[in-house]
């Protein structure tokens, strides 16, 4: 199969909904449709990247490194595999979850465009490439945050749209120099020809792209843009951010830290150690002090990105298949968080902890959804998130990197602490007052369904852990050993 | 040739880069813009200027003889162009908007707003 229909089919969706602008109720149900068939289409890309190695479709016929290539191994393939799932849940809430003046001015077509920048992303295999399918996710993202046009929506606007343009010119800085000093913008040529050229001037290059994939990822010190921006729009529009925005940009990092990392830029583990661990600590540090539902939550996204980036800065076959398994869990579990975030806050009419309260009591049920992806993100067991963290920090004991486990340690205890105040807070103390109305009505009902698939598969995810970290590591070998990448882009042409 | 235009761009950078600390919104919009330009312009210079040698193979011949000019860095310019235009007049509409709802210039008055609960 080509690596190009995951690409692509999000976005002849998005055209079909062009065509049917007048009939935003059909929206929805093509776009369950559409998401739903391309989950399927990102198991076959999975099946074909994984039996086979990975899949090269060249565009017009032009032989890499002269054409754009799209390549799909398996973290490409399972990166899409994951983004197919999160537009599946999406969708299948935004049936009833969008208000209609929202889905008149073409919120589904927005999210299938999203969908289709961020399957471009991770497949690409061309720097410049990336940068487009980057511009196309970012302007689906600003449309989407602004769309509303609620006063502080257009404040969180603001912050991210000029925080993102920075880091697009950062990116096309990189390139230009990456471009003037060794000719070419194929990630596999560049990877093989970047050690000859000028070390300073390499790295220069791997600065630059680290600085702008960094802003993506929302890592310390560049993240100040994402709890300024991910509590305003609705909560669909963050749990489809919260999932899938900052992966791609730690997608990125593993990427160009992976291809170009060991030969032209020896120093940026280190530099990586660094972020990560400063990550982890100030974004749960940050989550600690917050009263609001959504921005604790947004908060723990950067700690958690601290994480993944502990495992891809150690460098080891255990660390960065760590890393993967985390970057897959996490989006599954942040997404749920924050549709379940979205549900409480229409039960309780705010998303203020202290207005907050009584739904342990009226529905234990959905306080039994919150408490799977809650527990999860902390790391307790038997949980996907607790192997996410044991895989990362003993390969951290590994590598005696010891301060970062320390860190890592002591921040999944303030993770637990703050989803516990999550938990006391929202669930557990009785409401500030009497509710009136009744607490599950249709639409929540329909809303609680994605809810619950989600939650099945962090439970399936932690109880499967065993074959999803050996494909982990078979991953983890693919992406430590880049002539494997090399090879099958230019393996025809040289 | 290029010299002038490497200074060009580093002046370009400044200020950009002034621009956009400074507190009012308007002013940020003109320093992404200026900072959009002069990337494109970067890439332009980096992608080596050779004047009056258009890649146009010669009658007569097979290859192109160097020196030339590279069209590709060209054409990439072209793209980052075309995508800048359309993000910076999204980031325009959005800066007028954010003014009508928050009534200020300064992007200090931001941060309260953003802190409001959801009417």
């Amino acid at each position: 199969m080509s690596a190009l229909w995951p690409v692509l089919w999000p976005l002849l969706t998005a055209t079909v909904m062009g065509l049917l602008w007048r009939h935003p109720v059909w929206h929805r149900w093509i776009g369950v449709g559409a998401c739903f068939a391309h989950v399927f289409i990102a198991v076959h890309l999975m099946g074909e990247a994984n039996g086979r190695g990975p899949v090269v479709t060249t565009l017009g016929g032009w032989k890499p490194p002269f054409g754009i290539v799209f390549v799909a191994d398996r973290l490409g393939a399972a990166m899409v595999l994951v983004t197919a799932v999160i537009g599946f849940a999406i969708a299948l809430s935004s049936v009833r979850g969008i208000d209609a003046r929202r889905e008149a001015f073409g919120y589904h077509p927005l999210v299938q465009t999203l969908l289709g920048g961020v399957c471009g992303a991770f497949l690409t295999g061309d720097f410049f490439n990336l940068y487009v399918w980057f511009e196309v996710m970012l302007v689906s993202s600003f449309v989407l945050l602004a769309l509303g046009g609620e006063r502080r929506q257009m404040a969180g606007a603001l912050h991210y749209v000029s925080y993102n343009l920075v880091a697009s010119a950062t990116f096309l800085i990189g390139m230009g120099t990456l471009y003037g000093s060794i000719g070419t913008l194929n990630m596999a040529d560049v990877a093989q020809r970047l050690p000859q050229a000028n070390p300073a001037v390499a790295a220069v290059v791997v600065g630059l792209l680290t600085v702008a994939f960094g802003v993506k990822a929302a890592v310390f010190p560049l993240f100040t843009w994402l709890p300024a921006s991910y509590h305003t729009p609705p909560t669909l529009v963050s749990a489809l951010f919260a999932g899938l925005l900052t992966k791609v940009g730690v997608y990125a990092l593993i990427r160009t830290t992976t291809l170009l990392g060991p030969d032209s830029a020896p120093w940026l583990p280190g530099v990586l150690v660094v972020v990560a661990v400063l990550s982890m600590g100030f974004g749960v540090l940050g989550a600690v002090a917050q009263d609001d539902f959504r921005r604790v939550l947004s908060l723990h996204i950067v700690s958690q990105i601290g994480y993944m980036l502990f495992g891809l800065a150690l460098m080891t076959p255990l660390a960065l298949a760590g890393a993967v398994y985390y970057v897959l869990h996490h989006i599954l579990v942040k997404t749920n968080l924050f549709l379940i975030g979205g549900l409480a806050k229409r039960m309780c009419g705010t998303e203020r902890l202290a207005g907050m309260g009584g739904l342990y009591r009226r529905s234990p049920g959905l306080s039994l959804l919150f408490l799977v992806p809650a527990l999860s993100l902390a790391g307790l067991p038997p949980l996907s998130g607790f192997w996410a963290k044991l895989f990362v920090v003993r390969a951290g004991i590994e590598a005696d990197a010891w301060a970062g486990v320390a860190v890592a340690l002591a921040c999944g205890l303030l993770t637990l602490f703050s989803m516990l105040k999550l938990w006391n807070e929202a669930f557990w103390k009785p409401a500030p007052q009497e509710p009136t109305e009744p607490l599950w009505t249709a639409r929540r009902k329909w809303m609680a369904v994605p809810v619950a698939l989600l939650a099945i598969g962090t439970v399936g995810f932690g109880l499967f852990a065993g074959p999803l970290f050996a494909f982990s590591e078979r991953v983890a070998e693919e992406l430590l050993r880049p002539e494997t990448y090399v090879q099958a882009v230019l393996g025809g042409s040289k | 040739m290029s010299v002038l235009v490497v200074v060009l761009v580093g002046v370009l950078f400044a200020v950009a880069a002034y621009l956009m600390m400074r507190r009012s919104i308007v002013k940020l919009i003109f320093g992404l813009l200026l900072l959009g330009t002069s990337a494109n312009l970067f890439i332009f210079v980096a992608a080596r200027l050779v004047p009056g040698r258009p890649p146009i193979v010669a009658p007569g011949q097979s290859t192109l003889e160097p020196p030339f000019a590279d069209p590709l860095g060209q054409a990439l310019i072209l793209t980052a162009i075309v995508i800048s235009f359309g993000v910076l007049a999204f980031a325009m509409v959005l800066v007028k908007k954010t003014y009508q709802a928050i009534g200020d210039d300064d992007l200090d008055a931001l941060d309260p707003v953003s802190r409001e609960e959801e009417g």
